[in-house]
């Protein structure tokens, strides 16, 4: 039984899991927080379009994701929701919001302006509240036991709250660099001309959490500046990345804006598992800590390892079929 | 006044499954539905079984989103408020909510697209093909859904150990006793419920002499089968209770208002239960017929509340009055099915305007049956959250507050009001627009582009829509 860990492979398969569901919902969802700045209605018809045919199939690595932690490291499933409480009702609020605004303000006119709110709202909130669980995730849980024993509100702390802006302005950046690869005219100009200055902001959150995350948790400390040099290299990485973005911005190329950001996102998201690997509820329980019985992992492994690849193949060719630019009036006759 | 976690995080969890339960209860059965009338077109050729195959998948289509967007919220229900039960029974609950997941996923990913947006596009093999696995799948999810919740009624194939259900038994705890009498019970409750749907919107259509043709069809079709599974409810119904008598006699009590462990007893028709008394204040009842359905012996022997202790015993009122409500109907709808047989000599099923009325008003009875037996069952495990092994007061999260759970009910109570009102608004619209077919070209259009469920459903959300795109 012992001759393979499971718990290792499902915290990859998990891992794998919230990095899909960040690299694609973000940025549907930053198109959602930068919905109000638009320049006009046709560019927010062709910021909506432009995510239509994949959102949805974005949030469906969150279900995943959430069903997969209760399956695999219960644990992490009954400590972070309890103390996240506030912040899960009001990420799930703004889901739903969301999700119906996506449904109906192609349908409607006289309304439309409710919709747009709701999309804006729920997208702005729904960012806000997956940031500060990074941030109460790099915090730590009061845990006795295998029980939360916090406040309701502990997680909100300055710290959060700057995580869930850093995330609302990262998001952002995502957005704005997929409406660069899915636009044209006026408001793809108008995607060239915000992208740096969200890329500015990110820079700078970016920094003042490095720096302050060691000096939450020692543990972070000692990972980062003790023996294990080589993991340096993330944010060395991330820092190319963020070079990339600015050189492919004056150039004026299409694609990479969104590649480079997506390297970005993804070597910041290396960089915060290493530093807390393999601890998954701080500060204390590891993922052997906060798994289900082997016998569980195991009958469950074997329906995940059968869906994944069906639901990769599908996802690539949903992006593959809407490929292309999205044109202004396209869909409104 | 100190507010109760407890019993506000019990009401939430009511009101988020209750609202939820409506729509798959529905899309289960019309899935099937939509399948045989591919079918039938398949078959025969029939355009009518085609156009009635479009306007449903429309209405599917929205009903579906309206379930999934409202499901969401469950998977997270029970760590935010259950937390010690979802710890303590995540060696099995974990697995089969995951399945669940994995199944629609696969479910949506693979067919439901096809379902909704390939006619025309794909071979009508395919697409018949698609429209069956859909059902298929609807059939899985509910299967693990329905297995876990049976496990908490009837445990079977684990071991207690350090505060962790250890599961020694893949098969006994998925098959436990109580499962298959559930699943049957529910699979035919959404073949009604969809049944009936279907009939009282038909009759809303011959009422209004809109597609007769088609609706009569429909119509004529639904009667047939509810004629059939109404009574075979009923008869499941029965068994499901005997298989409760035997695994939780209080439940069962509770719904007869027995309060005393005695023979002959009578089914109560009309009853004030007591609880603080422990007795019945007023009763009215037919002599010893609870015996003779529970035990098949007009003097029987049948379990009493008082053999559980005062604070073991479920509220009685609640699963009396639930499990009639359930029950009335059921015997109505079973009527309803009848009166559509007597009527159908010489087609007077079409035209009589009282019948085709009260079909549209039972449309929603299978609603309130569903809601209310799952009441009964549910409150009838009381205080068990685990029968016999975990209360609900051991399973609540230990950090919850009285008051982020009352903020938090509040809150779902407005977010689904909004839900429901903009879902049921543009549901209505759907049904008024009726079964004419839409202009093709929209669909070539790329506008409302393939996935997301509502947009397979072809009509504006307000009304000055087509001025303004005119």
């Amino acid at each position: 039984m012992e001759l393979i860990d499971l718990s290792l492979i499902w915290a990859v398969i998990i891992a794998f899991g919230v990095m899909m569901y960040v690299l694609m919902d973000g940025f549907d969802l930053g198109l959602g927080i930068l919905f109000p700045f638009a320049p006009d209605e046709q560019a927010r018809d062709v910021m909506m379009n432009s995510v239509a045919p994949v959102w949805d199939g974005n949030e469906t690595w969150l279900v995943l994701g959430g069903a997969g932690l209760l399956g695999a490291f219960p644990l992490v499933y009954s400590v972070f929701l309890p103390a996240l409480y506030i912040g899960v009702f009001l990420m799930l609020a703004g889901l739903i919001f969301r999700g119906i605004a996506f449904e109906f303000r192609f349908k409607s006119h006289r309304s439309r302006h409710w919709w747009n709110r709701a999309f804006c709202w729920g997208s702005a909130v729904a960012t806000f509240a997956q940031g500060a669980v990074v941030g109460t995730y790099i915090q730590g849980f009061e845990t006795e036991g295998f029980a939360y024993v916090g406040g309701p509100l502990d997680w909100l702390t300055p710290f959060t709250v700057l995580t869930g802006i850093g995330m609302m302005i990262g998001y952002s950046l995502l957005g704005s660099t997929w409406l660069i690869l899915k636009s044209e005219g006026h408001i793809q100009q108008w995607a060239y001309r915000v992208t740096p200055r969200l890329l500015a902001a990110v820079l700078v959150i970016f920094l003042i959490i490095s720096f302050w995350t060691p000096f939450i948790d020692p543990a972070v400390w000692e990972r980062w500046f003790g023996h294990l040099r080589w993991i340096w290299v993330l944010p060395m990485l991330a820092l190319a990345c963020m070079t990339l973005l600015i050189w492919s911005l004056r150039r004026r190329h299409e694609a990479l804006p969104f590649l480079s950001t997506l390297g970005i996102f993804l070597f910041t998201y290396l960089g915060l598992v290493v530093s807390k690997w393999p601890v998954i509820v701080p500060p204390d329980h590891t993922i052997w800590d906060a798994a289900s019985a082997p016998e569980s992992q195991l009958f469950l492994l074997i329906g995940v390892l059968f869906v994944i690849p069906i639901v990769l193949v599908y996802t690539a060719w949903t992006y593959w079929v809407f490929r292309g630019k999205v044109r202004v009036g396209e869909g409104y006759h | 006044m100190e507010l109760d976690p407890l019993l506000l995080s019990r009401l939430q969890f009511a009101f988020v499954v209750s609202f939820h339960a409506i729509f798959p209860v529905f899309t289960i059965g019309l899935a099937s539905y939509i399948a045989l009338l591919n079918g039938l077109f398949y078959g025969t050729g029939t355009p009518a079984w085609e156009r009635l195959a479009i306007f449903w998948t429309k209405v599917f289509a929205v009903v579906f989103g309206m379930g999934v967007v409202s499901g969401i919220v469950m998977s997270f229900q029970f760590g935010t408020n259950w937390s010690n039960f979802s710890q303590a029974a995540s060696n099995f609950l974990g697995p089969m909510l995951s399945y669940e997941v994995v199944t629609a996923f696969f479910l949506e990913a693979a067919f439901l697209g096809v379902l909704l947006f390939g006619r025309g596009k794909v071979p009508q093999g395919v697409h018949l093909f698609a429209s069956v696995m859909v059902a298929l799948g609807t059939f899985i999810s509910s299967f693990w859904i329905l297995s876990a919740n049976s496990w908490m009624q009837t445990p079977a194939g684990v071991e207690l150990a350090d505060g962790m259900f250890r599961v020694t038994s893949w098969g006994e705890a998925i098959f436990n006793p109580s499962f298959p009498y559930r699943f049957s019970h529910m699979v035919l409750a959404s073949f009604i419920t969809g049944g009936f749907v279907v009939a009282g919107v038909s009759a809303w259509y011959l009422l209004i002499k809109r597609d007769v043709d088609a609706n009569k069809r429909a119509l004529s079709m639904c009667l047939w089968l509810l004629l059939f599974l109404t009574p075979a409810q009923a008869l499941v119904g029965d068994f499901h209770g005997l298989n409760t008598l035997e695994h939780q006699p209080t439940k069962v009590a509770a719904m007869e208002g027995n309060w005393e462990t005695r023979s002959g007893v009578p089914l109560l028709l009309f009853a004030w239960p007591d609880q603080e008394a422990q007795e019945n204040l007023v009763e009215l009842g037919i002599p010893n017929v609870a015996s003779l359905i529970l035990t098949h012996h007009l003097d029987g022997e049948v379990p009493g509340i008082t053999e559980a202790a005062p604070d073991e015993q479920p509220p009685v009122w609640f699963v009396f009055w639930s499990f009639r409500v359930m029950v009335g109907l059921g015997f109505l709808m079973i009527a309803v099915a009848l009166a559509g047989l007597w009527l159908r000599r010489g087609g007077r099923v079409y035209q009589h305007r009282g019948y085709l009325q009260l079909l549209r008003v039972m449309s929603v009875s299978p609603f309130i049956a569903v809601l209310a037996g799952w009441f009964v069952t549910e409150s009838g495990r009381a205080p068990w959250l685990v029968q016999g092994m975990m209360t609900h007061a051991e399973g609540l999260t230990p950090s919850l507050t009285g008051g982020m759970a009352l903020f938090t009910l509040i809150g779902y109570i407005a977010v689904y009001a909004v839900v429901f009102y903009a879902g049921m608004y543009y549901l209505t619209k759907v049904v008024r627009n009726g079964m004419t077919i839409q202009d093709e070209e929209d669909e070539v259009d790329e506008v409302e582009r393939p996935k997301r469920p509502w947009s397979a459903a072809h009509v504006p959300f307000d009304d000055d829509t087509a001025k303004v795109e005119g």
